[in-house]
């Protein structure tokens, strides 16, 4: 059988390698910046780099734009939530909203730019920047010193430590009164491990889901849900009898927003524009308008609100 | 309660939202088709070729692409394209590409199927009618095998419609994405709009894929041999 057929292919191969090319060349079209992102990232020691990337932006200095780029083409690149209410989400009308988003907004504003909104997901934030696809993540993106090796994290613009959620009927207003009581945690949460290593005599029940652990509360299975204090705040606002009594426990966690490492241009812009805002309290504002809606009067805005890039 | 779930989808523009989250998948999903027919049909006649190398590479090809799942071709080609040359594709397009790689690789399958399974006197038939090799190819093999190739070919079409929840991934936002971010949006006001999200998402897949499943079957029972 094959026989008969062969002596096509040679034609039909020279087909394909036209078809294969052209898609080749479509794939080449969408190619908007040049620059190598990886290797060109300045060595960490720099101070006065900023000269590089600002006088010869079109050089292979990176796939990062500095600020004079971003005025230039009139829109910065801001990765953030789309489905992580209050701070990133966008409303029934198909437009982002919440606390890192009105600091975004304001972020475009002074900068003179549009700001173009991408949506990332939280486990490609880092590779999102690294690529140059977006200027600026503000994705309620926790600083760790794991992250930091990565990017350039701004000072911070929020805080998150540990919240307890207990009935307002027998409220828990201090660590201490939990000690011989029956605590609910969620499975893989920074409550769990804060717990273990520092009052290990708790007597812990461990939930897979968030949900398995509020209604452990709800029906009386615990006294106490130790988690994210946001997390705690949020659910007991929604639920009427139960009240957040500790608003800050264990070690505070700082968020930031993030630029390309190396970016030192950009950064600096933003720090400076950190302490602008921390002037107008703006974050207070942007908190009253975003995050108390949601987290209610239960808590003092400065446990959470970090202004000026200074906790 | 009397607070439905249900009304979230049609608070302000949320059903039009995953309509056009459904149109960028289908989009998506028919485009790197159609690419897909158009590369899968020469591929599948030079998978019956009688050159090894030229069957070795393209089995190669087949293999690499099925073996790998498509979730590591997007980020390949979304992220790693730009790490390693600095190019930089829109979500959109590096989505394309890979379901283009993915589809011509499984339709050139089922066009080498297709051939190989024209019976030899068919081939024998024609050259008895003193067609050229070329005529046989172009009007006894392959009319012949497209009509066994089509309700294969419409089956591929669904699987790539589905396969699309992944492309959110890379920062594309279809109709999966647009609900979460519903879902999300009224997880303290409505915790049980999941539910009506998700159904609601499932009925559009339903309505997107059902006509294309039927006209595979009506295609396989017209053509039936």
């Amino acid at each position: 059988m094959p026989t008969i057929r062969s002596p096509h292919s040679p034609r039909v191969a020279a087909a394909t390698v036209t078809v294969l090319a052209a898609l080749a060349a479509l794939g080449g079209c969408g190619s908007t910046q040049a620059g190598d992102p990886v290797t060109s990232a300045p060595a960490e020691t720099v101070t006065s780099a900023p000269a590089v990337t600002t006088e010869a932006p079109t050089t292979a200095t990176g796939s990062f734009r500095s600020v004079a780029d971003i005025q230039a083409a009139g829109s910065i690149k801001i990765g953030v939530f789309s489905d992580k209410a209050p701070f990133g989400s966008v409303d029934a009308n198909g437009d982002y909203t919440g606390y890192d988003i009105e600091y975004g907004n304001r972020i475009g504003q002074d900068l003179g730019v549009t700001v173009e909104y991408v949506p990332v997901e939280a486990a490609s934030r880092v590779s999102f920047l690294e690529t140059g696809k977006v200027d600026l993540i503000l994705a309620n993106f926790t600083v760790t010193a794991e992250r930091a090796e990565k990017v350039d994290f701004l000072n911070p613009y929020m805080k998150v430590a540990l919240g307890v959620a207990s009935p307002e009927a027998a409220p828990i207003t201090d660590i201490a009164q939990l000690a011989g009581k029956k605590v609910i945690v969620v499975k893989g949460t920074t409550a769990e491990t804060y717990l273990a290593a520092n009052y290990p005599d708790f007597d812990v029940t461990k939930y897979e889901q968030y949900t398995e652990a509020t209604s452990a509360l709800l029906d009386g299975r615990g006294d106490a849900w130790v988690t994210d204090n946001t997390e705690a705040l949020a659910w007991t606002k929604a639920n009427p009898g139960f009240t957040t009594g500790i608003t800050s426990l264990g070690p505070a966690d700082t968020i930031a927003g993030a630029v390309q490492k190396g970016n030192k241009d950009l950064l600096d812009w933003l720090n400076a524009e950190l302490v602008t805002l921390g002037a107008e309290n703006f974050f207070h504002q942007d908190f009253e308008l975003t995050l108390e809606p949601v987290y209610g009067d239960v808590v003092d805005p400065d446990e959470l609100v970090v202004e000026g890039g200074q906790v | 309660m009397p607070d439905l779930g249900l009304n979230v989808l049609f608070e302000g523009r949320n059903f039009v939202r995953l309509l056009g989250g459904l149109w960028t998948a289908l989009w998506i999903a028919l485009a790197a088709m159609a690419a897909s027919v158009v590369l899968g049909l020469p591929m599948g006649v030079l998978m019956t070729s009688r050159h090894r190398l030229v069957k070795l590479a393209l089995r190669g090809y087949l293999e690499a692409i099925r073996v790998l799942p498509q979730l590591v071709l997007l980020f390949v080609f979304y992220f790693d394209l730009t790490y390693v040359t600095g190019v930089n594709l829109s979500p959109e397009l590096a989505a394309f590409i890979v379901f283009t790689l993915w589809g011509t690789a499984e339709m050139g399958d089922l066009v080498r199927g297709a051939i190989t399974a024209i019976p030899l006197h068919q081939y024998q038939s024609g050259y008895a009618l003193g067609l050229k090799p070329s005529q046989v190819q172009a009007f006894v093999v392959l009319p012949q095998s497209v009509r066994r190739l089509l309700p294969l070919a419409v089956n591929l079409v669904t699987r790539m419609v589905k396969t699309t929840s992944l492309i959110v991934l890379i920062g594309v936002t279809e109709v999966l994405k647009v609900g979460q971010q519903i879902i999300d949006r009224n997880r303290f006001q409505y915790p049980d709009a999941a539910l009506w999200v998700y159904a609601t998402i499932f009925l559009l897949y339903f309505l997107a894929c059902f006509p294309i499943s039927r006209l595979a079957q009506t295609l396989e029972r017209r053509f039936a041999v």
